[in-house]
């Protein structure tokens, strides 16, 4: 079944020339005999567009503030003298507009006139793709004649082609600037308009463009007149989006040439969630657009989602299942019937030699709902046990914990849009300009409005380089007190009365409140003596509180920073306990937000995927939950909760677990203490890994299915607010199955009879079982573009904001965090604190973006060290250096910043040879088991190269990569 | 290598002029100004300085820089002269003067003597119109410019 059988040839959005208004008075104007009305602070421009009146336009576009500068937009405005912008002139009531007159002509023609006597190889011989806005606008105004010439003074003569070495050179001609891995600065195309470097400020938020000099002079160039690659340009995208010529242009569309069709769909990188248009050319895809229409991303991008795509084309993805004895022999390629049937007779061997429950299934986060919902039915159903977990373990999982006890919901409070009415935001253990960028811009573009920057972090964010920003606050705490911090915190908030007691009254458990409030005001838990844990000044944490308890609507957001600890789970409670004391939660520019990593994973914890959670958090204790499922499955299900990961892990090394499938997901690579996975996985005798490529995890399988990307499939995503957003399949798989045909197979081949046809009834399966989704449906989705849970009766179009009338749970309930310090503890042979993250150009363990060009960014991982702990020990920069924690070692290069604090330092785990998990520890959250990523001690010494443990390494993956018939294995 | 302790002086230097003037209302240009005073011109190793303290982008400093031709980016001669070239004194003959001065310096606008003495610039516009055709010599306006004055100039800046 096609749900969309007419999917629309090529997409495009319609442009307004300027931002919508938000004003709710409207104004009635005319504009050529038409009436319009709109909201009061429309200009003219986007009025007459809204009226069905294009007025031509070369410097406006609607992600930009109007600007003025191009003056092709002029109207007539009956009653007033001149020729208006229509860009700059708001409407007023009973305006009479004219754009169209033989003086506007002759005005609009000599002005393009002008431009295209400076434009390269005159304006009737298209340069770039002949397609751009300035050709469209050229037509539009009718332009005969040129009287200046086509010899500018910014290109080459046009005697021969655009490019050095034809024609000869004149005095401003700049070369092009192909630095960039992903688009082309052509400056003899570019007509000064400044949209460029007005979405490099407006948009993202970096600046990193400019206008040069001054007249005829004026030229846009990046950073101090550098390269593109070499200034402070992120590589959004944005500049490329705004160009109405073909200056800035995507290399993919010059080579390949215009797109003919496209498909909105939903990126597959972080948990933003941002909507784009594929554009397709053949079966290729030559340009990934941001969707304008997107309710998360707003027609912006990063440097991920807008041009890292190329691994769905790399060679390295696998294309046919294969096969294998053991590990150590090289892979056999096999069909997909074969593969299948192997999967099942060893499954079904090993449950019979072992019993029920060994063996399991890992869900991935990064696949759609509906495939993830079908691999714990799998598990449920075909397995007859509980053994199903997700990566979501090694991150957010005490999120789910957390909020789940204080406010009764697993999930963020606020839509993304709500950080527009933040007047106090406070960032802990997150870094969202680098992992989740396009929210980062948006949370730029509000603390440029004036909003207040609180973030608690080891390390000094980019979001404290913000230009712009003024008043920011940075806690720089020690890896591994967020507790510490959030209780000091909060003991003054109650213990200088900063606290909001009408609302906790109205909205909380009173009694819980006076509990949580006697233990936070007792002495040992003020700033004073916590700051002795934090390494922060104390009363840099009593102004950070009282900012936040009154400086407005305050808004929390975190991330990995904050779950990946010890006391993971605690701190998630310790920031719901200060959101609700201080009233902040239930309404727009406030609350907590939890910054997902990955596209799926609050899909993934939707669906099902935990061991002892039916869809929709729903414990499987609970009969009635049971019974819904046992009815429409036909099965009797398991009430004990299964296997988490470490668990599965340790029963393989005890011999009780010994068959697997993993889709989409690397565990060897994410998870926690590698040679303890190792170990687990190599004891397993049947691994079934799923995925795009010979992935980390794969050296230690059996068997490989190849994985479909998200441009071959079609189903849901649900972004970090909650919010669930439509993939369509754009291309064909490429391993001809996507991913839930293949589990579905799978599960055909186990006995299971399930005809699913189309995810959409995947989707109407899940709607009609799990109440928070009971309103959802394709038909649903694509007519509002996207919906955030709860989606039912109560809720038809969704819930933007969340605990609105009153908190989910029923009262809000306050929990005690008393700071028990970690036992990962820094001594005289570990003396310094490890903590990880993520950069902006890669993408957690990189096995996607390490396949694009976007390794020209960041080639290696390195580790920040403190200037003082690198001169301590004799390291310069870009030495090797050998990081040994008591779980292992590892070697990499150092990078010297006084980024980190003294006594810390940082990694990025983005490449495999790096194996930054291999010093991790297995500590891990007390409620959850989500590793302690964050918190390792560890020694740092000058190195010569590589340890014992990386060249063994190599050694293995090259030995358990081959594939026979084939000479290099792949990677 | 010469350059390397020098760049280091240039930032230190540029970090003190911030220092004092950073409380200003807007102070970028009244900073810009100050390090031309301090420097002579403004060195392009100043503009991160002052970008990261004044928390805007190298590539804002750099276009404000850029679009005030007053402000240097190489150091001047040990004289600076300024022949005006606008609209009353172009109907004053301010191009033939303008000509005449290129010649007897060997330099033309923009351009800094070899020996050092002299950087000549045109300028828009001194005020002087009733005056044409004006210029300015190290800060002191000289009207109705004709051969005699260009022959002391000339005098002056070479010495």
């Amino acid at each position: 079944m096609n749900i969309k059988a007419d999917i629309p040839a090529f997409i495009e959005e319609i442009d307004y020339g300027t931002p919508a208004s938000a004003a709710e008075k409207t104004v009635t104007l005319t504009v050529d005999g038409r009436s319009v009305t709109v909201p009061e602070g429309t200009s003219i421009m986007r009025a007459a567009m809204e009226g069905g009146v294009e007025i031509p336009k070369l410097c406006a576009t609607d992600m930009l503030d109007s600007f003025g500068s191009c003056r092709v937009c002029l109207v007539e405005i009956d009653g007033r003298a001149g020729t208006p912008a229509s860009c700059t002139t708001p409407v007023g009531e009973g305006m009479v507009v004219h754009t169209q007159s033989e003086r506007l002509s002759a005005i609009r023609r000599g002005v393009m006139e002008l431009y295209v006597s400076d434009h390269p190889e005159g304006w009737n011989e298209k340069a770039g793709t002949g397609a751009s806005e300035f050709d469209h606008v050229a037509a539009m105004v009718g332009l005969a004649e040129n009287r200046y010439g086509v010899e500018g003074r910014n290109h080459v003569k046009p005697d021969g082609g655009v490019a050095p070495g034809h024609g000869s050179l004149t005095v401003d001609y700049l070369a092009r600037d192909e630095s960039n891995p992903y688009f082309t600065y052509d400056p003899a195309q570019c007509i000064v308009c400044s949209r460029c470097v007005r979405a490099c400020e407006e948009v993202q938020g970096t600046f990193a463009l400019t206008i040069e000099g001054r007249g005829f002079e004026s030229r846009m160039v990046p950073g101090m007149h550098e390269d593109f690659l070499g200034s402070e340009c992120v590589s959004c995208g944005a500049c490329v989006q705004a160009c109405p010529t073909d200056a800035l242009r995507e290399k993919s569309v010059l080579e390949k040439g215009l797109p003919e069709r496209s498909v909105v769909t939903t990126c597959a990188y972080c948990g933003v969630g941002c909507n784009f248009k594929a554009e397709v050319k053949g079966d290729e895809v030559v340009r990934m657009m941001p969707y304008k229409a997107g309710k998360a991303n707003h027609g912006h991008s990063c440097v991920k989602g807008r041009f890292a795509y190329g691994y769905a084309t790399h060679r390295d993805r696998i294309l046919s299942p294969m096969l294998r004895e053991k590990i150590t022999d090289p892979w056999r390629e096999v069909t997909w019937e074969e593969a299948l049937s192997h999967i099942a007779s060893e499954f079904r061997r090993i449950q019979y030699q072992y019993g029920r429950g060994s063996i399991g299934g890992i869900t991935s986060s990064r696949c759609t709902n509906e495939e993830t919902y079908l691999v714990q039915k799998l598990v449920r159903q075909g397995f007859g046990n509980n053994n199903v977990d997700t990566c979501a373990r090694v991150c957010h999982s005490p999120t789910g914990y957390g909020l789940n006890s204080t406010l009764g919901t697993s999930a963020g409070t606020q839509d993304f849009d709500s950080v527009d009415e933040a007047d106090v935001i406070v960032v802990i253990g997150a870094n969202p300009t680098d992992a989740h960028p396009v929210f980062g811009s948006r949370m730029r573009r509000r603390l440029r409005e004036g909003a207040k920057l609180i973030v608690i972090d080891p390390r000094r964010t980019d979001l404290l380089n913000s230009v712009h920003v003024n008043s920011m606050l940075h806690l720089p705490l020690k890896p591994g007190t967020n507790v510490a911090m959030l209780t000091a915190l909060a003991h003054v908030v109650v213990t200088e009365k900063l606290y909001n007691e009408d609302y906790i009254r109205e909205r909380c458990d009173w009694d819980a409140f006076q509990d949580w409030a006697e233990f936070v005001s007792e002495a040992h838990n003020s700033p004073e003596e916590l700051a002795k844990s934090c390494g922060v000044d104390a009363e840099a944490i009593r102004e950070a509180a009282r900012i936040y308890a009154t400086g407005g609507n305050a808004a929390i957001y975190y991330g990995l920073g904050v779950t990946e600890h010890s006391q993971g789970s605690t701190a998630v409670m310790a920031i719901a306990n200060l959101a609700m004391a201080t009233g902040n939660i239930g309404r727009r520019g406030v609350g907590v937000n939890p910054l997902r990593g990955q596209n799926n994973v609050q899909g993934s914890c939707d669906m099902g995927s935990f061991p002892h959670e039916f869809p929709g958090y729903r414990h499987v204790a609970i009969d009635s939950v049971r019974k819904i499922y046992e009815d429409l499955w036909g099965v009797k299900l398991d009430s004990e909760p299964g296997l988490r990961i470490p668990n599965m892990l340790d029963a393989a090394v005890e011999g009780t677990f010994m068959g697997i499938y993993i889709q989409g997901e690397d565990i060897l690579q994410s998870d926690p203490d590698t040679r303890h996975v190792a170990a687990g996985l190599e004891a397993m005798e049947c691994v079934v890994v799923h995925d795009l490529f010979l992935n980390e995890t794969a050296r230690y399988a059996h068997v490989f299915l190849p994985g479909s990307t998200f441009l071959e499939k079609d189903g849901t995503f649900i972004n970090a607010e909650r919010r669930i957003n439509m993939v369509r399949k754009v291309i064909e798989p490429k391993a001809r199955y996507s991913d839930w045909e293949a589990t579905q197979k799978l599960a055909r081949v186990l006995g299971l009879d399930w005809n699913y046809t189309h995810p959409s009834q995947i989707m109407d399966e899940i709607a009609a079982t799990t109440p928070t989704f009971a309103g959802v449906s394709y038909a649903l989705l694509d007519r509002e573009g996207s919906v955030q849970w709860p989606c039912n009766e109560k809720a038809p179009l969704g819930t933007p904001i969340m605990h609105v009338d009153a908190i989910v749970r029923g009262k809000g309930n306050f929990v005690r965090t008393e700071y028990v310090a970690t036992d990962e503890k820094t001594g005289p042979r570990f003396p310094l604190l490890l903590t990880t993250g993520r950069i902006l150009s890669q993408y957690n363990v990189g096995a996607q973006t390490r396949r694009t060009e976007n390794v020209v960014w960041h080639a290696e991982d390195r580790l920040e060290i403190h200037p003082h702990d690198a001169e301590q020990r004799g390291i310069r920069d870009g030495d090797w250096v050998r990081l040994r924690s008591r779980a292992g070692e590892t070697t990499l290069r150092a990078l010297i910043t006084d980024r980190v604090a003294p006594g810390v330092v940082y990694t990025t785990f983005h490449h495999p040879d790096t194996q930054a998990n291999v010093v991790t520890t297995d500590f891990s959250d007390w409620a959850t088991n989500c590793p302690e990523y964050k918190v390792t001690a560890v020694q740092v010494s000058p190195s010569n190269g590589p340890t014992e443990w990386q060249r063994d390494y190599e050694e293995l993956s090259r030995k358990t990569r081959r594939i026979k018939g084939h000479l290099e294995a792949a990677e | 290598m010469a350059m390397q302790p020098a760049g280091t002086d240039i930032e230190r230097r540029t970090a003190s002029v911030i220092a004092d003037m950073k409380g200003l209302e807007g102070p970028l240009l009244p900073i810009l100004h100050q390090l031309q005073d301090e420097f002579g011109y403004v060195p392009a190793q100043s503009l991160p300085v002052i970008a990261e303290a004044l928390r805007m982008s190298r590539a804002e400093v750099h276009g404000v820089v850029t679009f005030y031709h007053d402000y240097r980016r190489q150091p001047a001669g040990r004289h600076v002269l300024k022949l005006c070239q606008a609209e009353a004194c172009q109907s004053m003959g301010s191009d033939r003067i303008a000509e005449k001065v290129k010649q007897a310096l060997g330099i033309g606008f923009h351009e800094t003597a070899r020996d050092g003495s002299v950087t000549l610039e045109p300028v828009y516009c001194l005020g002087l119109c009733a005056c044409s055709p004006s210029a300015m010599l190290d800060g002191e306006v000289i009207g109705r410019v004709d051969d005699e004055t260009i022959e002391e100039i000339v005098e002056a800046v070479r010495t």
